[in-house]
């Protein structure tokens, strides 16, 4: 057991950490949301879900073919811009669709949360039984799509004994980390950035401020749906496969990511990310791969018990955000 | 609040009268008269696992309808029941099937979980069944008279999936499941079905895509090959990634695998050589016998596409029943009884049942990937690896 754990340990550090890095980034949409309007928005799953398949759409679209070494790095920047923008919007669609009308009216978070599952599974199901025939096309069953054959991952970049790295890992780790500084620096650099800071600590303070919270709780939504997309994009590298209902546990996990790190800090929903998919890895090589989720999930019942807030404690508002 | 009330009343009274419908046009059971008799499939013909239920259905509906074209003295009418492979589903629809339908058989249902809920309904009525496709260990067991299938179980998959690999050298076996009822049962029996072999297993969860954990503890192990119980949508994505994990070795999987779906999950290059087991037989090139060659000609001009899994088994389920009326039996306890008798050449395999209903004579068949598609490479006996 210990021996398996022992002998793994790299290519086991190496997958939880590139599994991790798109944890994370779809943990930041969860934490933003949560931080500026208290809202758990479960429909964030679906919003990567649809990013996927604009990624799996760019693919396709552009004809790619065997690509490999630096133009697979453009392929991947296309992807995720066509993902980010797709994803982005869609997340802006919802809140106007599923949260503003609720919000003006000044229903309940429960409401809210409602709405929220009710907009993942009316976008799960359009998806499952509209998009995927009539945009792809397929009459399969079961709503699986892959990209098989279309990029060349094989390749290992770094090879250095038991630390053996190829290109779509090292690439969805790099792409990650490259993403989250950016957020990292919109938040704490830019006007818009401070205006969302402020409106998760006071929003009745920050309307008096004159920040529009209309539109900072678009730019959340937006910014949030972005990085759902770049994760899809960078995930359909790594995976190749996506369905309608492809967010689902992935979902779960990333949600799982935010509230380990400190739900509400953004910060936090990296390094819960990381965590969680070393956790799995870890766990999986220690105990077996039926063991995965179960070790994951009790780590984070205990930290949750120790740290109820969260590795990094809670707050988008403060200055560390 | 009384207009809430009224409505309730009124839809209670409404679907009050609906039950009654329903009870007083069933009034008489089973057996059949006139010119034609019913003979019902039911399986997951619109699910998500139909790819499995089509080929079968389309392999059933080939034969009735060469049978009615030889205008025979009593015709058959096919009639489909989509219980999307949910048991509860299917217990709704086989008591319609026998009560208002009068169906003389039934050919399926074709998962075993539907199967275990939908047979004891069969015998108490008396309709005779022939399943193309549930392969349970446990459902001969049952002690059920009117039950009978076409395909060998997955007790004998394993033992020859295991042959097969111990035949092929295999000294170090990995065995993956998705971890459900039939993957795991199948993937466990392969595990003990090689004869010194050293065994090592893991399972995978069926909704997640990252399988890294399973391909690293593979890679550590190094076995000669890897055997994976569960369908082809969980397979190809394993496959896949242990391709792209580095491994080189054999991958096989069973009868749940056997679909064009795997080759597209694992793409193309992935896939090759990639074996599978089955007790269901897809033989276009007429390999095993001539009758084989006739059936898939015939398949291809009615359908224009190729045979795939168990449409052997359903032509061969179908012409159980056609045999028994052409020798003049018409209600299902003289059908049953017949079916006990029964003895021809099927396109796949002898049809001839034991007294559990099951074949006389089980046989396995190993596939494997060339290119796009899933060429037979014989009896588990004696295929050998190219």
């Amino acid at each position: 057991m210990l021996d398996d754990f022992i002998n793994q340990f790299w290519p086991s550090t190496i997958d939880g950490l590139s599994l991790g890095a798109i944890y994370a980034l779809v943990a930041l949409g969860y934490t933003m949301v949560y931080g500026v309007l208290r809202l758990i928005n479960f429909a964030h799953a679906d919003i990567f879900m649809v990013g996927t398949f604009a990624a799996l759409w760019t693919v396709r679209t552009a004809g790619f073919d065997q690509v490999g070494g630096i133009a697979l790095i453009g392929a991947v920047v296309l992807m995720a811009v066509v993902a980010g923008a797709v994803s982005g919007g869609g997340a802006m669609l919802l809140e106007v669709a599923a949260y503003r009308p609720l919000r003006k009216r000044g229903a309940s978070r429960l409401a809210a949360l409602i709405s929220a599952i009710g907009a993942s599974i009316f976008i799960q199901q359009l998806f499952g039984t509209v998009i995927i025939h009539k945009v792809f096309g397929t009459s399969k069953e079961g709503g699986k799509l892959d990209v098989n054959e279309h990029f060349k991952k094989l390749t290992n970049v770094v090879d250095a004994g038991p630390i053996q790295i190829s290109n779509d890992k090292l690439i969805v780790f790099l792409g990650a980390v490259l993403m989250m500084i950016a957020l990292d620096q919109f938040v704490n650099r830019t006007k818009l950035g401070r205006g969302i800071r402020s409106t998760a600590q006071d929003p009745e303070t920050a309307v008096l401020m004159g920040v529009n919270i209309d539109r900072v709780v678009t730019v959340t939504f937006l910014v949030g749906g972005i990085m759902a997309g770049v994760a899809a994009a960078l995930y359909m590298v790594r995976f190749e496969t996506t369905n309608y209902f492809v967010g689902f546990l992935l979902g779960i996990k990333a949600f799982t990511a935010a509230v380990l790190g400190g739900i509400g800090n953004i910060r936090g929903a990296l390094a819960g990310g990381f965590l969680l998919g070393l956790l799995e890895t870890y766990g999986s090589s220690l105990f077996g791969s039926g063991w995965r989720d179960v070790v994951a999930f009790s780590i984070l019942i205990l930290v949750l018990m120790f740290r109820p807030t969260g590795i990094l404690g809670e707050s988008l508002q403060q200055a560390r955000a | 609040m009384r207009r809430n009330k009224m409505r309730v009343t009124g839809a209670v009274a409404v679907s009050a009268v609906l039950a009654l419908g329903a009870v007083s046009c069933s009034d008489d059971d089973g057996g059949s008269g006139g010119d034609g008799v019913t003979i019902g499939f039911m399986g997951d013909l619109t699910g998500e696992n139909s790819g499995l239920v089509v080929p079968p259905y389309q392999g059933a509906k080939l034969a009735v309808d060469q049978y009615n074209a030889t205008n025979p003295k009593v015709k058959i009418t096919l009639k489909k029941y989509d219980s999307q492979g949910k048991p509860e589903q299917a217990t709704t629809l086989v008591q319609g099937a026998i009560k208002q339908d009068k169906i003389v058989g039934l050919i399926g249902p074709a998962f075993s979980g539907e199967s275990q809920a939908v047979n004891p309904i069969l015998n108490e009525a008396k309709v005779p069944s022939v399943t193309p496709s549930a392969t349970q260990i446990t459902l001969a067991e049952k002690g059920w008279t009117y039950w009978h299938r076409v395909v060998a179980d997955d007790a004998v998959q394993s033992a020859g999936a295991g042959q097969f690999l111990a035949n092929a050298g295999v000294k170090k076996l990995f065995t993956v499941s998705d971890n459900q009822d039939y993957g795991k049962g199948l993937a466990d029996a392969v595990g003990k079905a090689v004869p010194g072999a050293q065994v090592k297993s893991d399972a995978v969860n069926d909704k997640a895509a990252d399988y890294s954990s399973t391909v690293n503890q593979i890679n550590q192990f190094k076995p000669d090959a890897v055997y994976f119980g569960g369908y082809y949508a969980v397979a190809g994505r394993l496959f896949k990634q242990l391709r792209e994990g580095g491994y080189k070795g054999k991958m096989m999987s069973g009868d749940g695998s056997l679909a064009a779906g795997l080759i597209e999950g694992a793409g193309q290059q992935n896939a090759q050589g990639a074996l599978l087991s089955c007790g269901c037989l897809i033989d276009a090139a007429g390999k095993t016998n001539e009758k084989a060659k006739k059936f898939a000609a015939d398949y291809k001009a009615k359908y224009g596409s190729e045979v795939a899994i168990y449409s052997t088994e359903g032509f061969d389920a179908a012409s159980a029943f056609i045999e028994a009326l052409k020798a003049g039996k018409t209600s299902t306890e003289d059908i049953n009884g017949f079916l006990k008798t029964l003895s021809f050449e099927g396109v796949g395999k002898p049809i001839k049942f034991d007294e559990h209903g099951e074949l006389a004579a089980q046989d396995i068949f190993i596939y494997e990937v060339k290119g796009n598609t899933l060429p037979l490479l014989g009896n588990s006996k004696e295929a050998k690896v190219s």
